[in-house]
């Protein structure tokens, strides 16, 4: 072991070596294992799956390290044809951490699933272990794809990849309803794409290229904007966040990502939702930054503020965990829009915010889902009203979700708390202060569920619980570990933070959001930061004290219930299908108008 | 030159027309025709612009598999179809949506036509750069050459479509065939069809690729024809439709993407990049791929309609009753 070390070290180091090369990698070694996960024998699946995802962290890891050392972006051109006629890869430290963050999830996810989807013995193969395994790749090389891509047609193409990776992961159980559930999530993503395509398309017939970095100088460079970049622009926006699945286009989002089983819902709702994001942060940020008006921007914000509001009530009154979860990522999807107001003046603190959010939003939400998976596995059901006993049969996966959802609510050390930290320090320096109440609101709401949740599960139950599946050590321990990656987020220290500017157009403010963070660790902000989840931890247990003495009621906690009742019609009104498809028009329209008038 | 504009405007207005009559049709089976029709108007629009290539891709794939598979689905959903119909939303929204959709639309035809006039285009530099790929037919050098790698992961994308369809299967069904092109009753015409047109059609594939080199045609358009043979030949029931779990099946699915990487791969030695090609071998490793891609794309759009696999038995079952 000692001997192979230095071995380790050396192959990394030619590795670190190959410089743009190194891109290359990632982008094709998902794709190979696709590819032979076809011909690979069934039984063997699992395993050589794991192998090819420990080959993608230490690529993605020589790709980060390539890019801290070098405090470059890595460049890379394909086939040696430079853009507009041939197309590039470029990892600068943002798409670097999204590679990393996307291997360390991915490979959890793959040690978590191999016990669920391994062949049982005397059968060759099976449905559930070859589609897994293989979409699972897909899913892979498709958001690679996206971090390195800098042509719009290649995301395009990437971006199909994931979708169609993506959708029968969602029906893999094969019940009517998660069949509804894929159906559902297909015809909305297509439609999504449709609208990115055609964004593309006009791109290319305005200016003869695709690539970002040129089209971005082009468009800086233009005096006058042709009509048809905001055209474009809105097009693509709002493709990609039906993709996203941001408020109110959240339609696909809540039965897809509750109905999947629990090693895809992780990869849905850690990584499949980001991918698009990252696309609409490249396209306002990288490809044409000046046109993201301040109306443009408060729309895209309140979007946010909404999801997060809207997503975390209807949370609040969810019965199933898994589904609880699910309308979390709408909330937590939320935080990643608000950083366009606040990013609109020109600062890089709150685009450092989001990709924060987008780690350890990642690496929480995929150990939550998979520790409900374990839940629902060893309880035979997942009502959080019967989850009474639990923490005393399974304490480390209870213990992993509670960190998890630390994560969650913002609380130190944690990841989500530096993201809380800088949007609230832009919202207040940029005298934005409603942005800061949302973000504070949204910790609550998001407190007061999981502590409901943690309470339900921490309390005896009437009989002993016997799990009717006992989960392996090793899934526990990997469900806990990616929890403990995103509650200690926090304590990396701040170079880490600056790596994510490298390779970005410069920045006024560089290393503005390291600083803030460094500030962030005074006795007085940590007390500011707890003492509201505290009193919202004691109304909970008040809540759970009073309950118990009265009979039992059959849903979640409801403060009030004519209001609740609205919101559970509301929610019930936006996913239906004329509903979400209406809203796609409204908000093509809307953007349109936002990015003409505000100029 | 009048004829010529009195053709275009009737084209024009016809694809038109049709496009509406599609949207507004009531029974699914009617649109799925009306969407065939369409694309072979699509495709007559694309040879009268000059773009031979985009013409054949879509009356092969556009119109011609696509409408199979639309008419296939159109079919089977026929018995629920006005179950749907009463679930139908109030005029009113329908009403608000059309009214939207047209104006975004009106929108769009605007910014179209207030794009740069002459388009900006890299067609100068396709051809600037086309001898050193030894090809002589430039659609062909922008997606094996300049941009290879969308080509490749196109044709990567196939493959998790088709173990989508496949994942729909049941447990019990897997290993098992595709079960949605059962023989059809004998006495019909189509044996005999089976019998006579693959010959024909299969030199028609062949030639596609290998003209596509130099002139329209190329892999998607081949490999769309060689499909369509292979699908008649499965209707009519002179061979029956691959195991799910057939090995040699699963090879020929995969073979090129795989070759591609692979001859990419080597690229990186021999040419300096990643999908580079060797200036003196680069037309022999270009039709190499093509050759290899033709076989998978082949594979997977015959699977792709021959839909998800069913249990031995039912697959029997299907086979009598048709028979």
């Amino acid at each position: 072991m000692m001997a192979l070390q230095p071995l380790f070290a050396a192959w990394f180091a030619d590795l670190m070596d190959l410089g743009g090369l190194l891109l290359v990698i990632p982008l094709m070694l998902p794709v190979v294992g696709l590819l032979l996960a076809l011909i690979v024998r069934g039984r063997s699946l699992g395993r050589f799956a794991l192998a090819l995802l420990l080959l993608g962290l230490t690529s993605a890891a020589a790709i980060t390290a390539a890019v801290a050392t070098g405090d470059q972006a890595l460049h890379y051109q394909l086939g040696g044809w430079a853009p507009p006629l041939g197309v590039a890869l470029k990892a600068d430290g943002l798409s670097a951490v999204m590679l990393l963050t996307t291997a360390v999830v991915l490979l959890g996810v793959g040690i978590y699933a191999q016990r669920g989807f391994q062949v049982p013995a005397g059968l060759p193969e099976t449905r559930r272990s070859l589609a897994f395994w293989t979409l699972l790749c897909g899913i892979w090389g498709g958001i690679n794809t996206v971090f390195l891509g800098q042509d719009l047609f290649t995301l395009f193409v990437a971006l199909e990849l994931l979708t169609f990776s993506a959708v029968p992961l969602v029906a893999l159980d094969g019940r009517p309803e998660t069949l509804a559930a894929a159906l559902r999530y297909l015809l909305f993503a297509l439609l999504g794409s449709v609208l990115y395509l055609l964004g593309a398309v006009l791109f290319y017939g305005t200016y003869g290229t695709l690539d970002i970095a040129l089209l971005a100088d082009l468009i800086a460079g233009a005096d006058a904007l042709p009509p048809a970049v905001p055209v474009a622009a809105a097009l693509m926006t709002v493709g990609l966040l039906a993709k996203t699945a941001l408020f109110p286009l959240h339609l696909w989002l809540p039965p897809a990502h509750a109905g999947a089983p629990p090693a895809a819902s992780a990869v849905l709702s850690a990584l499949v939702v980001k991918a698009s994001f990252f696309l609409i942060l490249r396209i306002w940020f990288d490809l044409m930054p000046a046109l993201l008006t301040l109306t443009a921007a408060q729309v895209l914000g309140a979007l946010g503020a909404a999801a997060i509001l809207f997503g975390n009530l209807v949370a609040l009154r969810q019965t199933r965990l898994k589904l609880l979860i699910a309308y979390s990522t709408l909330a937590q999807i939320g935080y990643l829009f608000l950083i366009f107001p606040l990013a609109a003046g020109g600062s890089s603190v709150a685009i450092t915010a989001g990709a924060l959010q987008v780690v350890s939003h990642a690496c929480a939400k995929a150990a939550m889902f998979m520790a409900a998976g374990l839940i629902a596995a060893a309880l035979g059901h997942d009502q959080i009203r019967g989850l009474g006993g639990i923490g005393r049969a399974l304490p480390l996966t209870v213990l992993a979700f509670g960190l998890a959802g630390l994560s969650l609510i913002g609380l130190p050390p944690s990841g989500g708390y530096l993201v809380k930290t800088l949007l609230s320090a832009e919202a207040i320096g940029t005298g934005q202060w409603w942005w800061y109440l949302v973000v504070q609101v949204g910790g609550l709401l998001t407190a007061a569920y999981l502590f409901f949740v943690l309470s339900q599960a921490l309390s005896a139950s009437p009989q002993p619980t016997i799990p009717r599946e006992h989960p392996r050590l090793v899934q526990q321990l990997v469900v806990l570990a990616l929890a403990l990656c995103a509650l200690l987020l926090g304590l990396l220290p701040l170079s880490a933070v600056d790596l994510l500017e490298i390779g970005r157009p410069a920045a006024a403010d560089s290393g503005a959001a390291s600083a803030l963070l460094a500030d962030a660790w005074s006795l007085d902000k940590l007390w500011s930061g707890l003492w509201p989840v505290l009193i919202v931890a004691a109304l909970v247990i008040a809540v759970r004290y009073r309950q118990q003495r009265k009979p039992v009621e059959p849903e979640g906690i409801k403060p009030t219930a004519a209001p609740g009742r609205a919101l559970d019609q509301l929610d019930s009104l936006l996913r239906q299908w004329p509903v979400g498809g209406l809203l796609l028009l409204v908000l093509v329209a809307a953007l349109v108008q936002t990015m003409l008038v505000g100029r | 030159m009048t004829s010529a504009l009195v053709v275009d405007a009737a084209l024009v207005l016809l694809v038109l027309g049709l496009a509406l009559w599609i949207t507004a049709a009531r029974a699914a089976y009617g649109a799925a025709v009306g969407f065939v029709a369409y694309g072979l108007l699509l495709t007559l629009i694309w040879v009268r612009l000059a773009a031979v290539d985009v013409a054949m891709t879509e009356a092969a794939l556009g119109s011609g598999l696509t409408g199979l598979l639309l008419l296939g689905a159109a079919a089977r959903l026929a018995p629920y179809e006005a179950a749907e119909h009463q679930r139908r939303p109030g005029l009113g929204l329908r009403v608000l949506v059309g009214v939207l959709c047209a104006a975004i639309a009106a929108g769009l035809a605007a910014v179209v036509l207030l794009l740069p006039d002459p388009a900006p285009s890299q067609a100068l530099a396709v051809a600037a750069h086309l001898p050193a790929t030894g090809l002589g037919n430039p659609v062909t050098g922008v997606l094996m050459a300049y941009r290879a790698v969308d080509t490749l992961l196109e044709s990567v994308v196939l493959v998790p479509a088709l173990i989508g369809v496949w994942s729909l299967s049941t447990e019990m069904g897997w290993g098992g065939r595709p079960g949605f092109l059962t023989p059809w009753r004998s006495g019909s015409a189509l044996p005999l069809l089976a019998r006579v047109l693959p010959p024909f059609g299969i030199l028609v594939g062949i030639h596609l690729v290998w003209a596509g080199a130099d002139d329209p045609g190329g892999k998607f358009q081949g490999a769309a024809v060689l499909a369509a043979m292979w699908i008649l030949v499965m209707v009519a029931g002179l061979r029956e439709p691959p195991r799910v779990s057939d090995r040699l099946m699963r090879f020929l699915l995969v073979v090129g993407p795989l070759c591609f990487i692979g001859i990419g791969a080597a690229g990186i030695r021999l040419a300096g990049a990643f999908l580079a090609y060797p200036e003196a071998y680069a037309k022999p490793l270009i039709i190499a791929i093509e050759v290899g891609l033709t076989i998978s794309v082949t594979a997977v759009l015959g699977l792709l309609l021959a839909g998800p696999p069913v249990p031995e038995p039912q697959y029997q079952r299907q086979s009598r009753r048709r028979s």
